[in-house]
């Protein structure tokens, strides 16, 4: 794990000897940063070792140690694997400079740290809470917070077995009785603030527009979309600001299905963890299964068995296509095709699901993978399905989807120029997968950083060039048909034999240290970040969820463009509400 | 030229309207509300309506399919049922939401514990269907069912189930778990077998 990062570790340990040193814990990688220099370190990782993508930030509690920890995650957009720096801040007054200025990508995950794990990033050029409301008290990410119908600090609870007495949580703790209010605060007459902080926020555009305007006293609208708007298939809800109709400024507002996956995660033993990934991005579960189970043995250093992992591949690379059809079909709906061109999207959609269904016993919650293997091979009849599917009907259906709507002209004209995000945009923001690749960079963990097989298979990175909406419903189409390719080749070598390396294990043995695995999920990289302390429950789950991150850059995507667009550009963004708010 | 795209998707609806009287046509009588039209419905050669009229019409579950867990009891000569629960915890242990509660007994008389559970309670709104249990289970005792029909009026009575709501023959398992069940049953053959070698070759060895 180690021996990937050491090519730049001169570099940065020789540049600053004193600020950089090796992360020496026993499987841990990457260099810890004392915070005074991060920014500089980082500006130098950018500049210098062009480490230009920045893919996860987020915290660790260490709480025996009374230390909190940020860990960034950095790559190459030219490929090849990453840099993992650290800075450690104390509990009790933890402070980190905001590295915004460096990656602006870093805006929201920032932001999370803050809301769950309360570090500060001095510097953050809007520092409010994002999953959590505004008010909340307490970190809930941190080792000594508890949640409501707190049990035990991991699973599995004593009370199920041997005692065994059945209760439901609401019985145990009922309404009204397990909530406690600060001194002095009156839940009657209270008014959350957070709502003026962002609009505060938004009005920070207001200067330049009056100056602008000459010295003429111009007002900018605020407009709330959400969370209750269609257009955000979900609850999701972004405030604008408005220059007649043109988007003077736009915060995305998020957390409405948040319910702390990470906290539940930690809680959970490893192999608990697994269908609870499921309902990350309930639209592609076998490609989060896949992330999971990749960061996991990366840590157990275990590997599939052969035939594992081409079923691996195949059920991620469906998953692909079924999302993909997913998100073309809303989009078109977004654009004001009503639902004929999703329903095309669904029939096939449809017949993929079957699949899943038959193969792992669920459409869409499909919980498949396990460390080291999948949970069962394939019933009688569905490599039949899948090989017709993949070599007759979809090739054809996807010919038929890009003749129904490639050149339709209200396509082109509502899509093509319209929120553009620039390579260098898109990598400062962090975007990821299709997002990244129709903004001219072809970037694709498959390639760049390759696992699982995928670099025994041949595909092209599909790339495309404007950045606009038109080219992120176009790389969908061709991605499409690039997971054909993978899965054709994948289903002709499948070879016979076992499923699973060694003994399934409900309790699998994970040694202590870190891990970041990653796979390039539909809607972007998909990564676990995974602390553990040699104990049946992992000290530190994160998920890097490409659906939240895609928006750092929505703002960018949105200004100038009319009000009416930002419908149709979030549609482009793909995502999905499970993941964002997690 | 301007508006051909629209034309030319306008074609590709046209088609698949016309497609759909097609299949209907080709199908007459039999497309609808019929085991094989429903297959062909959703079969690589469909090209109309894909939809399946619920609750009129139902898509048959595959053997996989896994929907809140059910307990495996066989019933020996005498009619007696015998759960193939021995109440060893793993599935309460690996169960994600933590939706399985268990009570072990003793035997009054003798103190020791009986390995049939006393009490098994599995509260099927936590449930995530996620078959761990099932899959961990090493008596073959909790399977998961088929049956996803399982609305109530009022979920604080009807939703956790108890041992006997759970509890199924072996019969059931087997008929909707055919492979599944083969398989199993081959599994402990073989290891009946293997048993009765050794045994057989200890005594003779004794024997000797």
């Amino acid at each position: 794990m180690t021996e990937q990062v050491l090519a730049p570790n001169s570099e940065l340990t020789t540049h600053f000897p004193e600020a950089v040193s090796a992360d020496t814990r026993k499987g841990y990688e990457g260099f810890l940063v004392n915070p005074a220099n991060l920014i500089e370190v980082a500006t130098f990782a950018r500049d210098q070792l062009g480490y230009d993508y920045l893919s996860s930030v987020t915290g660790v509690d260490y709480l025996p140690d009374n230390l909190l920890e940020v860990v960034y995650h950095l790559y190459q957009t030219t490929g090849g694997s990453g840099l993992v720096i650290k800075t450690q801040t104390p509990r009790d007054n933890a402070v980190v400079p905001s590295l915004v200025p460096v990656y602006p990508g870093a805006d929201l995950q920032e932001r999370e740290a803050w809301d769950l794990l309360g570090i500060r990033f001095e510097g953050h050029p809007d520092l409010r809470r994002i999953l959590m409301w505004e008010g909340f008290e307490g970190y809930p990410l941190r080792k000594d917070w508890q949640e409501a119908y707190y049990e035990e600090d991991g699973k599995p609870f004593k009370s199920r077995w041997p005692e065994g007495k059945v209760r439901r949580a609401e019985e145990k703790n009922p309404f009204y009785k397990n909530v406690s209010y600060p001194a002095g605060f009156n839940p009657d007459t209270w008014m959350p603030d957070g709502d003026a902080a962002l609009y505060a926020s938004l009005n920070r555009v207001k200067a330049q527009y009056e100056a602008q305007a000459g010295g003429m006293d111009t007002d900018l609208i605020v407009v709330n979309m959400g969370p209750q708007h269609p257009s955000t298939h979900g609850v999701f809800r972004f405030v604008v600001a408005l220059d007649g109709e043109i988007i003077a400024a736009l915060k995305p507002v998020m957390g409405y299905l948040h319910r702390n996956h990470e906290k539940i995660g930690e809680r959970n033993t490893f192999l608990m963890n697994m269908p609870f990934t499921d309902r990350l991005d309930y639209l592609s579960s076998l490609s989060n299964n896949f992330g999971y189970a990749l960061a996991v043995e990366k840590l157990m250093g275990v590997k599939p068995p052969e035939r594992a992992e081409y079923l691996r591949v195949i059920m991620a690379e469906f998953t692909r296509i079924s999302n993909h059809l997913m998100a073309i079909g809303a989009l078109l709906n977004d654009l004001g095709a009503y639902f004929t061109p999703m329903l095309y999207a669904l029939a096939e959609r449809e017949l993929i699901l079957d699949i899943f269904e038959a193969a792992t016993g669920s459409r869409m919650m499909c919980n498949y993978f396990r460390f080291g293997g999948v949970a069962r091979d394939l019933p009688a009849g569905v490599f039949e399905k899948m090989h017709d599917l993949a070599f007759e009907r979809l090739p054809k259906r996807i010919d038929e989807i890009d003749l129904f709507l490639t050149n339709n002209e209200i396509v082109r004209s509502r899509g093509q120029g319209i929120g553009v995000l620039t390579p260098e945009q898109a990598i400062a923001y962090s975007a990821a997968g299709p997002v990244l690749r129709a903004s001219g960079v072809p970037y694709d963990v498959r390639r760049a950083d390759p696992y699982s097989i995928y670099e025994r298979f041949e595909f092209d990175v599909a790339v495309r060039y404007h950045g606009d909406i038109y080219d992120r419903y176009m790389i969908r189409l061709d991605e499409i048909r690039q997971s054909i390719r993978i899965l054709q080749q994948a289903l002709r070598d499948l070879p016979e034999g076992p499923i699973q390396e060694g003994k399934p294990q409900y309790q699998v043995r994970v040694p202590a240290g870190e891990a970041y695995g990653r796979v390039e999920g539909p809607k972007g990289e998909l990564g676990f970040y995974i602390v553990s302390n040699g104990k049946p429950n992992p000290w530190r789950y994160h998920v890097r969820a490409p659906s939240f991150i895609n928006l750092s850059g929505f703002e960018k995507m949105c200004t100038g463009n009319k009000v009416a667009d930002t419908v149709a550009i979030l549609g482009s963004i793909d995502i999905v509400l499970g993941e964002t708010d997690r | 030229m301007d508006g051909q795209g629209i034309l030319k998707g306008l074609g590709v609806t046209l088609k698949r309207f016309v497609n759909t009287y097609v299949d209907d046509i080709r199908w007459w009588g039999r497309r609808y509300y019929t085991t094989e039209g429903i297959a062909h419905r959703s079969s690589k050669d469909a090209i109309g309506i894909f939809t399946v009229q619920y609750p009129e019409e139902k898509l048959p579950v595959p053997e996989e399919f896994r929907f809140v867990p059910f307990l495996v009891y066989e019933i020996d000569e005498d009619g007696k049922h015998h759960d193939r629960c021995t109440s060893c915890g793993i599935c309460a242990k690996v169960c994600p939401p933590q939706c399985i509660w268990i009570v072990r007994t003793n035997d009054p008389n003798t103190g020791r514990p009986i390995p049939e559970p006393a009490e098994f309670y599995i509260d099927i709104d936590v449930c995530m269907n996620c078959g761990l249990c099932a899959e961990y289970c090493p008596f073959d005792a909790i399977k998961m069912d088929h049956d996803y029909e399982l609305s109530v009026y009022n979920r604080h009575e009807k939703n956790i189930f108890n041992k006997d709501k759970l509890s199924k023959p072996e019969s059931y398992y087997a008929s909707i778990r055919p492979a599944n069940y083969a398989r199993e049953e081959q599994a402990k053959a073989e290891a009946e077998a293997a048993k009765a070698a050794r045994k057989a070759k200890s005594a003779e060895g004794a024997g000797n």
